[in-house]
């Protein structure tokens, strides 16, 4: 019971290190807010689309600048789609870097293009990680009677 | 978060109330008031399947019955609606390919459709949604919605009805 209750301390404040830090923003909140009996699962089962969602975009946005000349409107859409999807779940830094990513294209600097996807990719892969430890630790703690959210 | 354009100029800011009493089925034909309807209609209108996604579930969460359908751009939208079909609201996303938002929505207008047309946009700066709202739009807010600016969006046509 005290390991439990443990658990869900550190659930917790993990949690709020990840707004704490930039990670997530109010649309995570919102997220949670759906979550219910019906769907005790709902943000980890959106979250992972977001991965799925994640990896085809990447691997679309790899190879369009492996091409050249740069297709800087195909670049684009693949962009808007990848801001898009991690601004449904809450990806603060993520979506920061594809917005950046996204005025380079519309300036048609391909330097700064191909030098700000390593930042996105980075900053999802941080994300990721860190999304990934969470709802393992959270899944440990197993759910609560009554969840207090704050951020 | 999500922000409401005030005050901006539009050809469709006429209460929800008095759209329904002149448009009657909300398709632009015919003139005679609809029966009440259990249900609202909602077609979300986005790119990303990830929004569609959570809008989705989102409209469906709001404690008002609803019976929603999802468009992955404008001219999908814009042909469900020449097919016949008809919704009572229409969440709208600016940029999308094929049809963005804003040629929808006057497509939409220019059809005579007098549904409730909410934008939804990241453009977060005024001038910008200015724009989409003269273009038709009812209202605007920033995206992703929130399940308080759906309910209100949502309540209020129930209210209407």
């Amino acid at each position: 019971m005290e390991r439990n209750s443990q658990l869900h301390r550190q659930v917790a404040l993990m949690r709020q290190s990840l707004f704490d830090q930039g990670y997530l923003d109010e649309q995570f909140v919102q997220l949670e807010e759906l979550q219910d009996d019906a769907n005790p699962n709902f943000v980890e089962e959106v979250v992972t689309l977001y991965y799925r969602d994640s990896a085809r975009l990447i691997a679309s946005i790899e190879q369009a600048l492996d091409k050249s000349p740069l297709d800087f409107n195909k670049l684009d859409s693949y962009m808007h789609q990848f801001k898009g999807s991690s601004s449904s779940i809450g990806g603060r830094k993520v979506k920061a870097e594809c917005a950046q990513f996204r005025e380079y294209c519309r300036a048609g600097n391909g330097e700064g293009c191909i030098r700000t996807f390593q930042q996105v990719k980075r900053e999802y892969a941080t994300l990721r990680k860190k999304l990934e430890t969470y709802f393992q630790l959270a899944r440990q703690a197993g759910p609560r009677d009554s969840a207090s959210r704050s951020t | 978060m999500s922000k409401q354009v005030a005050g901006a100029a539009s050809p469709s800011s006429r209460s929800a109330g008095s759209r329904k009493a002149e448009m009657g089925d909300g398709t632009g034909v015919g003139s005679t008031p609809a029966p009440m309807k259990k249900k609202l209609s909602v077609l979300i209108v986005d790119d990303n399947s990830m929004i569609r996604t959570i809008h989705n579930i989102l409209v469906n969460r709001v404690g008002v019955e609803v019976e929603s359908k999802v468009a992955e751009n404008g001219k999908v939208a814009v042909d469900l609606f020449r097919s016949g079909e008809s919704f009572d609201v229409v969440l709208m996303d600016w940029e999308m390919p094929v049809m963005n938002g804003i040629e929808a929505t006057k497509e939409l207008r220019n059809m005579g459709v007098d549904s409730m047309i909410v934008g939804v946009t990241s453009h977060s700066m005024d001038t910008e949604k200015d724009t989409f709202m003269a273009a038709g739009l009812d209202d605007c807010y920033g995206k992703p919605l929130s399940i308080e600016i759906l309910k209100n969006i949502l309540q209020k046509m129930k209210i209407d009805d």
